[in-house]
């Protein structure tokens, strides 16, 4: 019943930056494809009347007052940087645009 | 990159029905971004950071770290919220908009989504003949900024051709407020006006309430427009579909808002009427040519994956908060508009002129600090609004209405004439210090020791004879030749009343 | 003469209280262990450098009559999803190898505040995703039961540290079972808190609303000790609850002395069915359940009806918050970076996170994004949070009936290594006793009901409380523990095989 096909899960590949090499994407067909038949079953008893639950402990108005604080070094910022240049990350070309 | 075609703006307008829509950011002034403890670029006392010097583990997506929200952003928005004329949702949440880009830390934004903290509300935007128009607004979210991407080896500065980019996480966290029209329908030919009217009085508004720096050229007020048009139809029949709408980003003047949307129009209403299809897409708006280029294409890759953020809790603000930040509210622009211009006296154009002008706030802080409502208005729609023309910036950048109001107190205990006035502005808009510091450093000081211009009268008597005897037959008006002289001798630093005055005194003693 | 490495963290602390003996001392003995028995167990990642000269400042401290922490002295493992500034932090992964956080998890703060000593950080599943520990990106860990077994997952670095006695107290985290089911495995001792008990900051995200950190002990006193230390509100974390707790200390000794037992209510429940467990578990757990009956508890069947779609809910719910948790690892500021000549960034990023993640994580994020997706949220997500919704009405009135639930913690005891790595979907049914509580954010504790009969290995028995009865487990926990190890003539891992050359410090 599950609609996973390997176009599917190149797709998911480009929206979570993962290159898939063809036989990944294959073995992750065939995977998905039991995952997904097994799991659908929230659907069963998922009813409309029922309410969503985000947190397992419902709290609200959780705030901090507006103070400075916790702010790392340049220094700890660029520590485990894979490339770094005049105080600031260094990434190779970008070829999209922003959001 | 080809011009586009443009079509005759009227002809357009004849042709097609534009809707408008905008969405609009506001940076928040708070002292700590929305999420972490990090100092906030958007506030002034950050204004000079060094990259990457204003960052939090949270801001940077570092492994474990996790955002708590900025108390006081909150109450911003609602108050944000409230001023627009929104409903505050009983019950808000921040979800998260996942996509991937190298100035956002955690390759999701946190934002609002299905529950944003204000909804449904309508802004009164008054245009320069003084007709109100109401725009309908949707819906106002927070939001956390972005980090700053600077492209660096290619030729200009832009994404296309870098060989590198590099990346600075200060802005990343910066509180944002969105603010999301509804279609505005009905603009026809004032469209460009009602969109640069637009993002006037959002100023207006985030000024008044004091919860933003508000200055456009440093981005904390960023506005998008879309812009779509739709056939005409004969009278009677339904209207036709909304057509495909572009969105211009960040245009980042009010000027640029009008010339944009105008463009956007001409634009599309070149490609419908010769038969074509927009696309649907964001565009960049080019300041220096006056045109849009095309970005990205909206595609099935904007799938943003949002679902509810699990790190934070629902925003639940109580009735007696809202009504305390709606008691706290500042005038409503439009309101405040109307008792202004009352409380100055001035007359319909004289108003029109400083609402216009985007310096209503100037001129009532100038008058606030001592100077007339006629001064303040003179000067603010007159020099600097000269100036900031020439050097296309804005009036309000130039200098302060304390300045302006210590300028005008010089001429009226005259020391300073208009003239020499203008020269002390010239050198405040310099840099060069405090009108008085100007008037010292450059020695510009009316000249009012009596003496010094009693001798230089004395001379031009002197050498002008016949000038002399018409003066004493009661031809007054023959002062002029002398006072002219005496100027050119004072090197314009004189009163020109005054020296009058004396001459006719000396020419009638000797 | 004692060997320092079999003491439980409580008779250390004593000791070091009493100065019978040092921190340098029973710091070295643990390192001693480590060295003589993990090159077999591969419970550690990392081992620290510097432990011994921490040692010796809790020691000077002592010495110079600092007011200090009842566990100050006493060694302590770290799970490596927790970030350490001594210390490399990988989350097991090999995208973060090397990695070195500017700042301390909270719970790492708060067990150097109380003067516990860092050892090292234990091994995990990548990104704790596992029941094993066999995907983690540094090979696994092995269970010292039988080293050709598994040690539970994600957790089986510090579940197998403190089996093989190479620490008397480690750290963990639980997002669907990954402390209780180690514990289960390996015959050890794990809570789960309450969600919001004990802060995630600094606590490599797997599920956001599922994730917990919790202790991991060999005694359900040490659990306590170490829980009331790592425990209570911390503003990092807007999700922490700002509660007065208890000491959980309290609560497992008066556990151990008292009569807990008698009018206790233990809910067993009608649909957790025998067919899908191991007899052997099932036998344990039933004489244990006996054996609490025989001590004036109250056993009552419940009806959980909905805890069969836990399983469903949770492989939604955690690959969804995973995707976007673990989009962060992307070659810009930190961790792995795959250079692709003439790409762009994007190239780098795709590249870097395919080298960078192992496959079952990268089965989850596919999932995840998947589940999230346009078209899809409502039917995988959406149905997912209701269900959750659903699993809590169930412990609602569950708990309305009994003080607390009894489930084993697992459906089988230790199976092999590779046994079950190509059968993701069986691997997964690793959870079904233990995700409920993850998705309803109740507390849940296991502790060893005894060796199976068929096959001689550890097997846990679970309880589970309401939400913010934290405490009942360390109470209740305590007095089926004494009563077990009364029965047994000491601790189950006294029946543990040997490890290596007999080894550890001497006092
Ligand atoms: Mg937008
Ligand atoms: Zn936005």
């Amino acid at each position: 019943m599950s609609e996973i096909t390997p176009d599917l899960v190149r797709h998911l590949g480009v929206l979570a930056r993962i290159r898939l090499s063809d036989d990944e994407v294959e073995r992750l067909t065939g995977q998905l494809d039991a995952i997904v038949d097994n799991i659908a079953k929230v659907s069963q008893v998922a009813t409309p009347d029922v309410p969503a639950t985000s947190h397992p402990i419902a709290l609200r108005n959780v705030f901090r007052a507006d103070v400075p604080g916790d702010m790392l070094t340049p220094e700890q910022v660029l520590q485990n940087a894979p490339d770094a240049a005049d105080g600031r990350f260094r990434v190779t070309a970008i070829l999209g645009e922003e959001q | 990159m080809a011009t586009a075609k443009l079509m005759d703006f009227d002809k357009a307008l004849e042709m097609f029905e534009p809707v408008l829509g905008f969405e609009v950011h506001v940076e928040l002034n708070t002292e700590t971004k929305m999420f972490s403890a990090a100092g906030n670029p958007a506030h002034a006392a950050n204004h000079d950071a060094a990259p990457n010097t204003l960052v939090a583990p949270v801001d940077m997506g570092l492994p474990g770290a996790l955002p708590v929200v900025n108390q006081t952003a909150v109450r911003s928005s609602i108050s944000l919220g409230l001023a627009l004329g929104c409903s505050i949702a009983p019950s808000s949440r921040f979800a998260r908009k996942n996509y991937f880009y190298p100035d956002l830390g955690k390759n999701y934004q946190i934002s609002q989504y299905d529950e944003p903290i204000a909804f449904e509300g309508a802004v009164e935007v008054e245009l320069e003949d003084g007709t109100i128009v109401e725009v309908p607004i949707e819906r106002a979210h927070m939001e956390e900024d972005a980090g700053k991407l600077t492209h660096m080896g290619g030729s200009t500065g832009r994404i296309q051709g870098a060989e590198y980019s590099l990346v600075d996480y200060n802005r990343a966290g910066v509180p944002l407020v969105e603010i999301v029209t509804k279609p505005i329908f009905g603009a026809e030919h004032r469209a460009p006006e009602i969109a640069k009217a637009y993002v006037r009085t959002i100023r207006d508004i985030v000024l008044s309430l004091g919860i933003s720096e508000a200055r456009l050229e440093r981005g904390n007020l960023r506005c998008d427009a879309n812009v779509s048009l739709r056939p005409r139809v004969a009278a009677g029949e339904p209207p036709a579909p909304l057509g495909t709408r572009t969105e211009t980003k960040n245009v980042n003047s009010m000027r640029s808002v009008e010339r944009a949307v105008r463009h956007e129009i001409q634009r599309q209403a070149a490609i419908l009427a010769a038969g074509g299809t927009i696309t649907q897409e964001t565009r960049h708006w080019h300041e220096d040519t006056g045109t849009t280029s095309p970005g990205r294409p909206k595609s099935d890759a904007d799938d943003y994956r949002y679902f509810p953020e699990p790190d934070l809790l629902p925003v639940e603000p109580s009735i007696e908060l809202i009504e305390e930040l709606r008691a706290a509210l500042p005038e409503a622009p439009a309101a405040r508009r109307r008792r202004l211009k009352t409380e100055w006296g001035f007359t319909d154009l004289e108003f029109q002129d400083v609402a216009n002008g985007g310096i209503l706030a100037e001129v009532e802080a100038t008058i606030a600090a001592g100077a007339s409502p006629a001064a303040a208005r003179k000067w603010w729609t007159g020099e600097i609004a000269r100036v900031a023309n020439a050097q296309d910036r804005e009036a309000s950048d130039l200098v302060s209405p304390a300045d302006v109001a210590a300028l005008q107190g010089l001429v009226d205990a005259g020391t300073l004439t208009d003239k020499l006035a203008r020269q002390v502005l010239e050198g405040v808009i310099a840099g060069e210090g405090t009108p008085q510091e100007v008037v010292d450093a450059r020695g510009l000081a009316v000249v009012s020791d009596d003496g010094a211009l009693i001798a230089a009268i004395d001379e031009a008597l002197a050498s002008q004879p016949d000038v002399l005897e018409k003066i004493r037959d009661g031809k007054v008006q023959a002062a002029g030749a002398i006072i002219g002289a005496v100027m050119k001798a004072m090197k314009g630093q004189a009163d020109a009343a005054r020296v009058r005055e004396l001459i006719l005194e000396r020419a009638n003693q000797s | 003469m004692t060997d320092l490495t079999r003491l439980t963290a409580a008779e250390l602390a004593a000791s070091l209280v009493s100065g019978e003996i040092s921190s340098v001392e029973a710091t070295r003995a643990h390192l001693d262990r480590i060295a003589a028995v993990d090159a077999d167990i591969h419970a550690f990642l990392h081992v620290s450098d510097h432990a011994l000269e921490v040692a010796a400042g809790i020691d000077a401290r002592r010495a110079a009559g600092d007011d200090l922490h009842e566990l100050a002295g006493v060694p302590l493992a770290i799970k490596d999803v927790l970030v350490t500034t001594d210390m490399p932090s990988t989350s097991g992964s090999r995208i973060l190898e090397g990695f070195m956080s500017p700042y301390d998890a909270t719970v790492v703060a708060r067990s150097r505040a109380a003067g516990l000593v860092p050892l090292g950080k234990t091994n995990m599943d990548e990104f704790a995703m596992g029941s094993s520990t066999e995907h983690s990106a540094y090979g696994p860990t092995h269970n010292p039961w039988d080293l050709d077994r598994i040690p539970g997952g994600s957790g089986g670095g510090s579940a197998a540290a403190v089996a093989a006695f190479e620490a008397p107290l480690a750290l963990g985290s639980d997002t669907g079972g990954s402390i209780r089911q180690p514990a289960h495995v390996t015959g050890t001792v794990g809570l789960k808190p309450t969600y919001g008990a004990v802060s995630r900051y600094g606590a490599i995200a797997l599920a956001s609303s599922l994730d917990q950190v919790g202790p991991v002990t060999r005694t359900v006193l040490d659990a306590a000790l170490l829980h009331d230390v790592i425990g209570g509100h911390d503003p990092h974390d807007s999700t922490s609850l700002a509660e007065d707790w208890p000491s959980f200390a309290d609560a497992a000794r008066e556990g151990a002395r008292g009569d807990v037992l008698k009018g206790l209510r233990v809910g067993v429940i009608r649909e957790l069915p025998d067919s899908g467990f191991q007899s052997g578990v099932s036998e344990s757990f039933r004489a244990a359940l006996a054996r609490m009956e025989a001590q004036g508890a109250e056993i009552v069947e419940i009806s959980a009806p909905h805890f069969e779609y836990g399983v469903a809910a949770y492989y939604l719910i955690l690959p969804a918050e995973a995707s976007s948790n673990l989009a962060k690892f992307d070659s810009v500021r930190f961790g792995l970076r795959v250079d692709v000549p003439g790409g762009t960034v994007e190239d780098v990023m795709a590249a870097t996170r395919d080298a960078g993640f192992g496959d079952e994580v990268k089965r989850r994020i596919i999932l995840g994004t998947y589940a999230l997706s346009a078209g899809y949220y409502d039917a995988y997500y959406g149905s997912a949070q209701k269900v959750r919704t659903l699993i809590q009405q169930d412990f609602d009135q569950a708990f309305a009936q009994v003080d607390v639930i009894a489930t084993p913690t697992a459906p089988t005891t230790a199976f092999r290594l590779g046994e079950k790595i190509d059968d993701p979907l069986q691997m997964y049914l690793n959870d079904v006793a233990t995700i409920p509580a993850n998705l309803a954010g109740v507390p849940g504790i296991s502790l060893p009901s005894g060796l199976s009969v068929d096959d001689g290995l550890p097997v846990g028995i679970q309880f589970l409380a309401p939400a913010r009865q934290d405490a009942r487990l360390y109470r209740v926990g305590a007095a089926l523990e004494a009563l077990l190890v009364d029965e047994w003539g000491g601790p189950l891992l006294d029946r543990a095989p040997v490890l290596g050359a007999a080894t550890g410090g001497r006092a």
